[in-house]
């Protein structure tokens, strides 16, 4: 490695800010705008499953907050390709690459939506789950994408809580209801298992060298067990795995996700992956004469 | 054109920046940032520029290390010790 | 029906179904900035249309949702116009959004005057988030009015913003999506 290079990576290793401006080494800036395209086109997929259910929101209230929701989802993809294009790839680009499959995001946004019960296991742990990796990228080594962090986690906290709601209601409702709750969290604990990604020593992740990410994989999704697992026993809900359960050592055990499922999925084969692209490709076409004629520059 | 958005948190805080946001024009411009910065009450103001409007400047010339009008010009832990040892030893010769 | 009941019924049917209408956008919207400033208007539209029940409610022993899910497609007072589905032709929707302020601002302006001061309140309350609605409206006009796709939408639209009676054929398929998951388990909280 260059000398220049050495230098950054000490510097970024020993908690060192980079700002947009500054000189980085070509993989370090080409690593970051992968990871940081990846999470906008994730925030703006995550909006697709959710969407159909505004319309469907069983009360004037819950209406009310998955628009909010859905809208917070929609202006975190605003910062992130915001901070994507003064890195050098505009936002235009990301969003073909997107639509052309070359790009990646989220397993979780692969799969679909069935009830009300997905409403709420969405947003109660599939938000949990992200909101875990989004703390951690409080500390990215990349300045304007932490910063815009701080954003995102704050607008998190009331989907959260949201969730909890949409859940908790449903659990003291009828049987029903809590059938509805059960069975979506059936369908969503493989994805949710998997969300975190495969278990790499941070040693060995790029991502973690140049401080991009500041936790594992592995240890994202003990946090995330930790954390969740509690409280969704505390309700009376089961995780369909036999195995799950922490150690003596204070580590959660559970049957090992599969990981050659999860690259299938991000690669563009999910259950609901050609759809949702597809959605996006006709309303993007659909609406390309009105960018042309109010932003002409980025069309 | 890129806008730059600075948020002002409470009364009596700096603006801060917040971000950008991509707009046609100034009227729009407001309209975006109103909506991206401060849709949830997290803001009381916001300023809003043209890209092109702010100047960034991150050099500073000090080749000959000017520390006499800074803090660190003046190391006086030395000296303090000395003009105490000095003035007890003084109170000392004089009982 | 109360005299309060016939009045403002229509009014907030017509924003229940404007502001659900306008959230089809969500997430589609032709860019970022504008999908996320448009969702707050059709927010407010719910909003306006929540409040505007509550009123209602209290007169007739009732409550907003129940007013808002709980009656057949026969008895929603909201008018044809807004019950159009129109993504994903961004044309029509502000066409629609320019047709619709101006004629509900004068709507709003007449209840303002109204002897019930509750109503009067609400009317104001309103009026103030409804001159935010104005205003993107009129930005867009002046942005898209060269346009001939936005000239055509205009014209064909503007007779429709008087008509009130028949609900359109899409209302049906708009009131299933709307109380499905509500009618699912009848009775529930959710």
């Amino acid at each position: 490695m260059k000398e220049r290079e050495q230098e950054f990576l000490e510097y970024v290793q020993s908690g060192g800010q980079v700002e947009t401006t500054d000189w980085m080494p070509d993989d370090y800036r080409a690593k970051l705008i992968k990871f940081i395209e990846m999470h906008g086109n994730s925030e703006l997929m995550g909006v697709l499953p959710e969407r159909e259910w505004i319309l469907r929101a069983p009360t004037l209230q819950r209406k009310l907050a998955l628009t909010a929701k859905v809208q917070d989802e929609v202006g975190h993809s605003q910062l992130i390709y915001r901070v994507v294009s003064d890195l050098g790839k505009p936002r235009e680009q990301c969003l073909d690459d997107l639509i052309s499959g070359k790009s990646k995001f989220h397993n979780v946004f692969h799969y679909p939506t069935k009830t009300w019960g997905d409403v709420g296991v969405i947003a109660w742990l599939v938000d949990a789950a992200a909101i875990i990796s989004q703390k951690a990228l409080l500390k990215c080594s990349y300045a304007p994408y932490a910063r815009i962090m701080k954003k995102i986690c704050w607008e998190e906290s009331f989907h959260i809580l949201h969730g909890r709601d949409v859940i908790l209601t449903m659990m003291n409702g009828t049987d029903a209801q809590r059938e509805l709750v059960q069975e979506a969290l059936n369908r969503w604990w493989g994805p949710l298992m998997q969300f975190h990604g495969n278990p790499i020593p941070p040693g060995d992740d790029p991502m973690y060298t140049w401080r991009i990410k500041s936790q594992g994989n592995g240890e994202a999704r003990q946090q995330f067990l930790d954390g969740y697992v509690p409280q969704i026993w505390e309700l009376g809900l089961t995780v369909p795995d036999p195995k799950l359960s922490k150690n003596d050592d204070g580590v959660w055990e559970f049957t090992e996700p599969d990981w050659d499922e999860l690259m299938h999925v991000v690669t563009g084969h999910g259950p609901k992956t050609e759809e949702r692209l597809g959605l996006r490709r006709t309303t993007r076409d659909e609406t390309e004469w009105v960018r042309r004629v109010v932003l002409p520059e980025a069309a | 054109m890129i806008y730059e958005v600075f948020r002002q948190e409470r009364k009596g805080q700096a603006f801060a920046h917040a971000g950008s946001v991509e707009a046609p024009n100034e009227e729009f411009a407001e309209w975006y940032a109103r909506e991206e910065f401060g849709r949830r009450g997290e803001s009381v103001a916001l300023w809003v520029v043209p890209r092109e409007a702010v100047h960034e400047i991150d050099e500073f010339v000090d080749e000959l290390g000017r520390n006499y009008h800074r803090v660190d010009g003046y190391p006086l832990k030395e000296k303090l010790k000395e003009a105490r040892e000095r003035a007890s030893r003084a109170a000392a010769a004089d009982r | 029906m109360s005299a309060r009941a016939e009045l403002l019924l229509p009014i907030a049917d017509d924003e229940l179904i404007l502001g659900w209408r306008n959230s089809e956008w969500t997430g589609i919207a032709p860019f970022l900035e504008e999908d996320v400033a448009f969702s707050s208007i059709a927010q407010n539209e719910v909003g306006h249309a929540r409040a505007l029940y509550q009123l209602v409610a209290e007169e007739l022993g009732t409550t907003a949702d129940e007013l808002a899910f709980d009656r057949r497609p026969e008895e929603y007072r909201c008018s044809s116009f807004v019950e159009l589905r129109l993504v994903p032709d961004w044309a029509k929707t502000i066409a629609r959004h320019c047709l619709y302020e101006d004629a509900d601002e004068r709507r709003i302006k007449e209840l303002i005057e109204s002897d019930d001061p509750e109503v009067a309140g609400l009317a104001a309350k309103i009026d103030r988030e409804e001159a935010y609605h104005r205003m993107h409206a009129q930005m867009w006009f002046e942005r898209l009015q060269d346009v001939p796709q936005f000239q055509e939408a205009l014209e064909e639209l503007r007779p429709m913003v008087v008509e009130r009676g028949e609900h359109l054929p899409e209302f049906e398929q708009l009131w299933e999506e709307m109380t499905e998951v509500r009618r699912s388990v009848a009775g529930a909280t959710w």
